[in-house]
């Protein structure tokens, strides 16, 4: 199988899935042309009648991908950008989060929806955001967001394997930036599950998606500078792997927290107060956080969108502050 | 039914009108009849501070008993809304299970205490689990129907709903998509005049909800809702008609709220008495009696047994349900995430 991009990773996912399993089906905008990313590309010929263009409306998308999913079918709803999913939003929310909850498990919703997220392609306000804050305070929905190719294929398939809702997140600016040997590489194939990506002795990253691989070229650098890094690779935001966020806290005793989300609110102030809670007294320094600005959404100039994102430069500047504390 | 009775001379009666046999039309009669009068104790619980809340669906038993008799139970499925008490009864609740559900009890199959009365649910039956969000549901019938259809299950799936909650998207968006992919589903909507003080005409600037199905490439049809077999002979065929691939139905029934939105609710504060009694003449239930008796389908004594029997059935409930357990404090934890 050798090399494959992150889009290749999930399309080559979904055709085994759509085999194995006749329950799958596919339903989202274009999906039958191959979607906009081309995430579905050559599926709808080779699985008739099972990847199917829904209607532009994401209510729809998702309220009749929990309806099917009751039924015992699996679906995998593409959302075409995590920016639309809002209007989705109530179906996740009051709906596919609650129904194995509020029936004591009677009911269940064996279902995906897969969404690229995240900046960094001139995607201004409605195509750059991070909304996994929103979906992580969602007991009853899985959040996943890999970062390497051989991840998103074993998350993919244990995400359509799952008998709960899980909310798939793919970071666009990876799709095809990302490369790996997918058959040597590690491969996480439990949810719920984080990783120590790098081990070194002075501080812990804790990154996802695209700053993920940010994360690990500033360990890089730092490296040579004789900063040694611990990065963890999250993998699923809920529920949350906290044995392993702990232990990577513990290890080092440092700990810069990154993402792409605006800062307040975000998912890193949930890590920290894990964090403080429960290894506070292996700490060596104040919990750091790289993250976007508190400003409503991205802007599209490539100049103030280089501002919004955070890079490699600005986590190893904020790294050697917190080595040197 | 178990009411014994002698035969009688089938030329005097005008039964065959009905589409609907004697079996079933005593079934109508007692489910309706045990709708409206679960929801009476319910309500008088209430009052009396030991149930703390109460939705209940009082002159809309023919609306929902008449459509659910139409479908095929155990095959067919129902995602009905909280005043569907007649639609579960039909689908299989009893009594007891009513009285569960009311009071929030620890093996209430339908929420187990997690919701609030009224929100029904039970996989097994085909009943689909049910939030408050109103509309909602509309898109899991279609997700139902369309798994159904690419399975190629012969079922129809009856989603139901106020008019007032034809205002939300999901109504639109759940109809556009029945109507592409032609599924089995029927949208049915129990008009009852308000969305809690809202009346009709500050919902829609149309008179009829059914007037949306062209819209969407789907049939439409409105129907009397307070008349059960006139409900019945409407949905009967739109069923058989959905199942045959013949396209998604929006069937409005024309009924009333004869009660308050909820025990929470006042409903002095937006109708009149007046109106509310010409309504209550033509309560579906009592309508139902004059009819039949008045063609000579039954007996006066074969329907007073059936009251009676409803009458036990609904008191034996009512305390039987009391002494059941409640959930414990930490049963609130749980089923978060199933594990097959
Ligand atoms: C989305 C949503 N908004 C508001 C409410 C509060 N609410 C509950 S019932 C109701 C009125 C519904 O009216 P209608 O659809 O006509 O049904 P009816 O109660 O008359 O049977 C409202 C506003 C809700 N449950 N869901
Ligand atoms: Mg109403």
């Amino acid at each position: 199988m050798a090399e494959m991009t992150v889009i290749e990773a999930i399309r080559s996912t979904l055709a085994e899935e759509l085999t194995s399993d006749d329950r799958t089906f596919i339903l989202g905008e274009d999906v039958e042309a191959g979607g906009v990313f081309r995430a579905t590309e050559g599926l709808a010929a080779r699985f008739p009648g099972r990847v199917i263009d829904s209607p532009l409306a994401e209510s729809s998308i998702i309220g009749i991908s929990i309806g099917a999913a009751h039924y015992g079918m699996r679906p995998i709803a593409e959302i075409q950008f995590a920016d639309f999913i809002h209007a989705g939003f109530d179906q996740l929310c009051s709906e596919a989060s609650r129904w194995s909850y509020r029936t004591k498990g009677d009911s269940w919703l064996p279902m995906v929806v897969r969404t690229p997220w995240g900046g960094g392609v001139h995607g201004g306000q409605h195509h750059s955001q991070s909304i996994e804050a929103y979906y992580c305070h969602m007991p009853g929905i899985k959040v996943v967001a890999p970062s390497f190719p051989a991840d998103y294929r074993s998350l993919l398939r244990a995400a359509i394997e799952d008998p709960n809702p899980v909310l798939f997140l793919e970071h666009k600016r990876t799709y095809r930036l990302i490369k790996q040997d997918v058959d040597d590489a590690p491969a996480e194939t439990r949810l719920g599950r984080s990783r120590i990506t790098r081990r070194g002795n002075d501080l812990t990253i804790y990154a996802y998606g695209l700053m993920l691989h940010e994360s690990l070229a500033a360990a890089d650098t730092l490296a040579g500078e004789g900063i040694d890094c611990t990065v963890v690779d999250l993998l699923t935001l809920n529920p949350l792997d906290k044995e392993t966020v702990l232990e990577a806290a513990k290890m080092t005793g440092k700990v810069l927290i990154v993402h792409e989300d605006t800062l307040t609110g975000g998912f890193g102030g949930e890590l920290a107060a894990l964090i403080a809670e429960h290894a506070f007294e292996y700490l060596d320094a104040p919990i750091r956080r790289v993250a976007g600005p508190d400003i409503p959404a991205m802007p599209f100039h490539h100049a103030m969108e280089g501002f919004f994102m955070p890079n490699r430069d600005k986590i190893a500047a904020a790294a050697r502050d917190l080595a040197a504390y | 039914m178990a009411a014994v009775r002698t035969r009688r001379d089938r030329s005097q009666t005008r039964i065959d009108d009905y589409l609907l046999s004697e079996a079933q039309l005593e079934e109508m009669y007692y489910h309706m009849l045990l709708a409206r009068r679960l929801n009476e104790r319910m309500l008088a619980l209430n009052r009396q501070g030991r149930a703390p809340f109460v939705i209940a669906g009082a002159g809309q038993e023919a609306a929902q008993v008449g459509a659910a008799m139409a479908l095929k139970k155990g095959i067919d499925y129902v995602a009905p809304y909280y005043r569907d008490l007649g639609v579960n009864l039909v689908f299989g609740m009893d009594a007891r299970e009513a009285m569960l559900n009311l009071l929030a009890k620890r093996d209430d199959p339908n929420a187990f205490g997690r919701q609030m009365p009224s929100h029904w649910g039970n996989r097994e039956r085909h009943v689909v689990t049910q939030s408050s969000v109103v509309a909602t549901q509309l898109l899991h019938a279609v997700g139902i129907a369309l798994a159904a259809k690419m399975r190629n299950d012969p079922i129809v799936v009856l989603a139901s709903c106020g008019e007032g909650s034809t205002s939300r998207g999901d109504f639109h968006e759940a109809l556009n998509f029945a109507g592409i992919h032609k599924l089995p589903v029927i949208f049915y909507i129990e008009n009852n005049g308000y969305a809690i003080t809202e009346r009709t005409d500050k919902e829609m600037a149309i008179e009829h909800v059914a007037d949306r199905a062209r819209a969407y490439g789907i049939h439409g049809a409105v129907v009397d809702g307070m008349d059960a077999i006139r409900v019945y002979q409407t949905v009967a065929p739109a069923v058989a008609e959905t199942r045959g691939g013949g396209g998604p139905y929006l069937i409005e029934a024309k009924c009333y709220r004869l009660w308050a939105h909820s025990s929470d609710d006042d409903d002095s504060r937006y109708r009149t008495k007046q109106e509310l009694e010409e309504w209550a003449r033509k309560d579906p239930i009592k309508l139902f009696r004059e009819r039949v008796e008045s063609d000579r389908i039954f007996p006066p004594e074969d329907l007073d047994e059936i009251e009676q029997r409803v009458d036990d059935e609904v008191k034996e409930a009512a305390q039987w349900a009391a002494s059941q357990p409640d959930p414990a404090p930490e049963d609130a934890l749980g089923f978060v995430y199933k594990e097959l």
